[in-house]
């Protein structure tokens, strides 16, 4: 056992856990932060999408003591108190989801897409972006909807 | 239409908690002391189990228990079951196998669980599970379905492994019908077996507690009412009272979450054994191992046309693969879901099919998105397509000759279409997609090397599942009926109870649409109870697109009995004649009159009584109706596919899709669409990339995401959608449904897309690159060997 | 996942006197391959050692004859670097195609070759331009350094530190993707600088990277798709499975040689 502290969504968190404990473990089981998912074990399907020190992570293929320091943002941290993200705003003004086991990942890895390639996104790019996240219920057409028009409300 | 009524784009209400990571699916949910389940489950597709030694693992850490089927059997936990009886040509009933939920004796199956280990936590599991020693006697195995019947036999019940062979239709009159035809179709097609792979992997948590005597279940459950049912009544788990089984949500099903399986029924036994809450959650690997799987039909169809290019008969042949053992309903699914939909679109008066269903060594497979009618709809749309081409006809022009242009039609095989206009919906598509400017496209394509091709679908479907008394003499174990509950408050806000679940349908907003149109109060005066015995009346959950046109068909009842009762209120409170009283936009009134009452005042009357003879009229405002179904209901509609083939690699592209449906009246058209995208996501998975391979061994080789090819963003283009509309006339609020319909309809407009590029009819699905290549080559040689 | 212990060395001499001492170590990287297989139980180190925190391991460096990429670089990070586009923007576009943009911002070039995945991409490029891994101990050319399906020239305590490529006038990289996981299901790398000429195929090989010699030959004559014409290579000894026969993949070896060939030509200048 050894003891990991990080941030999480702002908040400084110390933890004492088995070294195989994976980031997605440590924050689901000891943070109750239930919004990262898993939906694989071959860290294809991005459910467990999250952002470390600011970029997107799988948080189930790395593990909690290698986020030691670090800056951790789930899905839970993303609304600036009640007010939502722009980009979970656009996930429901344009249907990008409908069962919303994989959404919590695809709003994580959508953000990220927006801070590395900027606001105005073509739909191929969003397309070929959101290769490591995976949907089986809408066919992605909405969610690149959402992801396009959430990007350029980014900009504020 | 209100802003939020019946028809409105409303956005979800269900949304809130899911784009905020406040979801609670089953994983999410932890009871105070609960341990952990590991499977332990069988290397060897078919085995005699000699024996299990635990006791190295029961020394072990953290451990529990170490339980096996010995012990389940010790413990009279009894067997699963399949509950839709089918009968042989013969009259014998089908040969349902014994499917203990942990083997005792053999295995039939990669996957089937053995043992289970219940410890503190789940690595103290996994590592005792290591100590476990099976004594395994290997026999031969067989998965491929065509090869079934001469294989070692699996189940002592099923000589040559055959659960039953059953027909439909009039075989002498199909046979003279081809006999006398003036051109035969004929078509030999692989359904390929498919994994469900809802995002969200399955999951049980049981909870026993000694001072009442009573379990509850949280799950991944489509129907926790069935659920409750089958563990209660089959399996003998506790009386129904005694269970409370809690489906929260659940993070799709796509079918795959209907089922009964063993993993919960253990979990539950084991959390009254060691006193302890148990919780399970499916890896993906195991998800793969375990989880039924869906298709797997092989086929031989034949297609008779007179000269007109008339059909006049259709003579169908399959093989279905049930897997090891027959789950929840899977005996329906090849019967009564497919063959009744052999008639498609068109006006066949002939119609014969055979099916045999048969047992493997290969997980059960049971109803996957559209269930059995993806299988019809791929039959006839192959055969219509091929047919087409070989008659040198148009394909939508052989299509308009044979569409059924009358209702009510009644088919050879069982089903009568209500209400359709297959004419209509062809049309608009063939607009939508420019099917004119396809030769300009495909010349366009061909200057930079690549081959393109369109395919139409037109599809029927049967939905609304279903009217009781017409399953019941089908052989369903239960009625098909749908129940809800409207609760009115004090306050005039609305709880509504219903016995479907929502596992990404969107209920909550479209439940409440119907509330708020029928009420005229806000859609966020209502809130949508569904997936919890304890709370919900009896309900049969939500799948064959039937939550729309059975469930919100139950709730209207249930309207119609609050506003009847509210009447009465009002006329007493505003003294005036019953009959007098009209309800319209949220309002009473008193006809002829400026004298009023809002909703909100008659729900407070209603529960203050002071103002009605509640001798009379009971005080409350909370009404029930169960709502059974007079027919299936009939969506219908046109997919148009054009693809392109890179002539070096045989890449396929799907780079246009057209679709125009007919789903009758429309709740919320934003979700509808939400639904057809996902459908046809799914369909083109099945007909491009998604392979479910076993070796001769009954190893899974496509056991993973590294091997399964799960269908990405970059598969697709953008979808065009649209609608016709025929109102079904059999419920009250003329709704078809829709979540199977793009999962129908896509694997054929695929496949007749890529033979249309290739110009060969010889390829199965998966057309993957390799096997598009292969079918190049042989075009290739073949037009080699002819000059 | 079975137990182990991690070690976060600062240096690379801690980090080889760490996988001298145990013989099970295992060096994590970005981990994208390693925990993926711990979590399945397929692998089970004794202990992990953390290279993230040993200085001087990342970072592009473009002198006029070679790029050298430390062995911790992050596949973004050589995928956007500028520098190495301006000068060979076919070896920029390896770790572009590699997994997606999470793995991407993890994964690392030292990782993906000491790992010598045999569907993997990077070895193709290393092999393609006559890459030299260099190591704590000693340079290792890449023509002596794969040895295999994930065997590679390294001892058990030699870590790569950096990774140098010549600098090639003209190179490119083509990718068939597997449909499932995203890996090669054959990947070609083509490069030609003076004289030399090389083709590397990944994804193919029963026995992971392997240079073509037949294919070079014939781009020394011309270094034109249209050399490659007519030329087949031998489905013997290449991989089958369910998603492509040995056949295909040995079809697929030319079609992406003759693409890379003409992706070079048009990237790297003209014809010559």
């Amino acid at each position: 056992m050894l003891p990991v502290s990080m941030t999480v969504n702002g908040k400084a968190v110390t933890a004492t856990v088995d070294p195989r404990t994976l980031l997605v473990q440590y924050l689901r089981d000891n943070l109750r932060l239930t919004g990262t998912h898993v939906g694989c074990d071959t860290s294809q399907c991005g459910a467990c999408v999250v952002h470390v020190d600011g970029a997107a992570r799988k948080s189930c293929t790395m593990f909690a003591w290698q986020a030691e320091g670090a800056k951790v943002t789930t899905i839970e941290g993303v609304a600036n108190g009640e007010k939502l993200h722009p980009m979970q705003e656009a996930f429901r003004e344009h249907h990008g989801l409908q069962c919303g086991y994989c959404t919590p990942g695809m709003i994580m890895s959508a953000i990220d897409m927006v801070n590395r390639k900027g606001n105005d996104l073509d739909d191929n790019t969003i397309r070929h972006e959101l290769e490591g996240n995976l949907c089986r219920c809408t066919g992605y057409h909405n969610i690149v909807k959402a992801i396009s028009a959430g990007a350029r409300a980014m900009k504020g | 239409m209100s802003a939020t009524g019946i028809g409105a784009a409303v956005r979800r209400k269900e949304d809130q908690r899911f784009i905020t990571g406040k979801g609670h699916y089953t994983d999410d949910v932890s009871r105070p002391g609960q341990t952990f389940a590991y499977f332990v489950r069988s290397p060897h597709a078919h085995a005699k189990l000699h024996s299990i030694d635990v006791k190295a693992a029961a020394a072990m850490p953290g451990i529990l228990a170490v339980l096996t089927g010995q012990d389940l059997a010790g413990d009279k936990i009894g067997n699963l079951i399949c509950g839709w009886m089918i009968h042989s040509k013969d009259g014998s009933p089908m040969k349902m196998a014994p499917h203990p939920a942990l083997a005792a004796t053999k295995v039939c199956y990669v996957g089937d669980p053995v043992a289970v280990v219940i410890a503190e936590t789940l690595a103290q599991a996994k590592d005792a599970a290591e100590k476990i020693a099976v004594d395994y006697e290997v026999l031969s195995a067989v998965t491929d379905p065509a090869k079934a019947k001469s294989a070692a036999q699996i189940h002592d019940v099923a000589p040559k492994n055959t659960i039953y062979e059953w027909h439909l239709g009039d075989s002498k009159a199909t046979d003279a019908a081809l006999a006398a035809a003036k051109h035969i179709t004929r078509i030999d097609l692989t359904n390929n077996r498919l994994v469900p792979n809802a995002m969200e992997p399955r999951a049980a948590l049981a909870e026993y507690d000694s001072g009442t005597d009573s379990l509850t279940l949280w799950n991944t459950s489509q129907n926790p009412h069935v659920a409750r049912l089958v563990i209660s009544a089959f399996v003998g788990m506790a009386p129904e009272h005694k269970l409370r089984v809690i489906a929260p949500d659940v993070g799709g099903g796509f079918g795959s979450k209907i089922f009964i399986y063993p993993e919960e029924v253990v979990c539950l036994w084991a959390a009254r054994r060691v006193g302890r809450p148990v919780k399970w959650t499916s890896d993906r690997s195991e998800a793969f191992l375990a989880d039924a799987h869906g298709r797997d039909h092989v086929t031989h169809a034949e297609m008779a046309f007179d000269g007109d290019g008339k059909i006049t008969a259709l003579k169908v042949k399959t093989i279905a693969n049930l897997g090891g053992y027959m789950s929840t309903f899977s005996s329906s699914v090849p019967t009564y879901l497919y063959a009744t939909l052999l008639s498609g679109q068109y006006a066949i008066p002939n119609i014969y099919c055979e099916v045999d269903a048969v047992y493997t060594n290969t997980v059960p497979v049971d109803a996957y998105r559209g269930a059995g009618r993806p299988e019809a709809t791929f039959v006839v749309e192959r055969l219509v397509e091929v047919g087409a081409r070989e008659l040198g006809l148009d394909p939508a022009e052989l299509r308009k000759r044979n569409f059924i242009k009358s209702f009510p039609h009644q088919t050879p095989v069982i089903m009568a279409y209500d209400a359709g206009d297959y004419l209509a919906s062809l049309k608009k598509a063939m607009e939508l997609a420019d099917v004119k400017g396809f030769g300009r496209r495909k010349r366009d394509a061909a200057r930079h090397g690549k081959l393109r091709g369109l395919g139409y679908s037109t599809y029927i479907e049967a939905c609304g599942i279903a009217p009781s008394q017409a399953v019941g003499s089908l052989g369903a174990g239960v009625g098909l009926w749908e129940s809800a509950e409207v609760r009115v408050n004090p306050t005039g806000s609305v709880e509504v109870l219903t016995g479907c679940h929502q596992h990404g349908q969107g209920h909550e907003t479209t439940f409440a649409q119907l509330v708020s149109e029928r009420l005229g109060i806000s859609i966020d005066q209502v809130s949508i109870v569904h997936g919890d015995t304890d709370k919900v009346q009896f309900g049969m959950g939500t799948y064959g697109s039937r939550s729309g046109a059975v469930g919100m068909s139950a709730i209207v009842k249930a309207l119609d009995k609050v506003e009847a009762k509210a009447k009465k209120i009002a006329a007493h409170v505003m003294e005036a004649a019953e009959g007098d009283i009209e309800f319209r936009d949220g309002k009473f009134t008193v006809a002829g009159t400026d004298k009023s009452m809002a909703f909100g005042e008659v729900a407070l009357a209603a529960y203050v009584g002071h103002k009605f003879p509640t001798q009379e009229i009971e005080p409350g405002l909370k009404e029930g109706a169960f709502y059974d179904p007079t027919n299936f209901t009939f969506p219908a509609g046109c997919h148009i596919c054009e693809i392109e083939i890179d002539q070096e690699t045989g890449e396929t592209e799907v780079v246009s899709w057209t679709a125009v449906d007919d789903f009758g009246t429309l709740i919320n058209p934003m979700i509808v669409e939400g639904q057809v995208h996902g459908g046809i996501a799914q369909g083109v998975g099945q007909a491009m990339i998604e392979q479910t391979v076993y070796d001769k061994d009954g190893q899974l080789l496509s056991g993973s995401y590294m091997d399964y090819a799960m269908p990405r963003a970059h598969n697709f283009p953008a979808f065009k959608v649209d609608t016709t509309e025929t109102k079904c006339p059999s419920n009250p609020l003329g709704i078809k449904g829709c979540g199977e319909a793009g999962a129908i309809a896509a694997p054929a407009a695929v496949m007749n897309a890529i033979t249309d590029a290739l110009g060969t009819e010889k390829i199965e699905m998966p057309a993957t690159s390799m096997a598009v290549w292969r079918a190049l080559q042989t075009m290739n040689r073949n037009q080699v060997a002819a000059e | 996942m079975y137990a182990f212990k991690f070690e976060r060395p600062t240096t690379v001499r801690q980090a080889v006197n760490l996988l001298a001492k145990n013989e099970e170590g295992k060096l994590l990287a970005g981990g994208h391959s390693l925990i993926p297989v711990m979590k399945l139980r397929l692998a089970s180190p004794s202990v992990l050692i953390d290279l993230s925190k040993v200085e001087g391991l990342s970072g592009v460096e473009v002198t006029p004859r070679s790029v050298v990429i430390g062995a911790m670089t992050k596949h973004k990070d050589v995928a956007n670097s500028k520098e190495l586009q301006a000068v060979m923007p076919g070896l920029a576009a390896v770790p572009g195609s590699i997994g997606d943009p999470h793995v991407r911002q993890v994964g690392t070039i030292g990782g993906s070759l000491a790992n010598n995945d045999p569907n993997a991409d990077y070895p193709a490029a290393t092999l393609g331009l006559g890459a030299t891994i260099i190591t704590s101990k000693r340079k290792i050319p890449a023509d002596a350094y794969f040895k295999g399906m994930f065997e590679t020239a390294l001892e058990p305590d030699e870590i790569i530190t950096k990774v140098s490529f010549p600098i090639a006038k003209k190179a490119a990289y083509q990718k068939f993707k597997h449909p499932a996981s995203g890996f090669a299901l054959v990947g070609v790398f083509v490069s030609k600088r003076g004289s030399e000429i090389r083709v590397a195929v990944t994804g193919a090989g029963a026995n992971g990277v392997f240079r073509v010699p037949s294919f070079e030959e014939a781009l020394k004559k011309r270094f034109s798709p249209k050399s490659l014409e007519g030329l087949t290579h031998t489905a013997a000894g290449l991989n089958s499975d369910i998603h492509a026969s040995a056949e295909y993949r040995a079809h697929l070896i030319g079609v992406m040689a003759r693409r890379a060939v003409a992706a070079a030509n048009e990237k790297g200048g003209a014809e010559d």
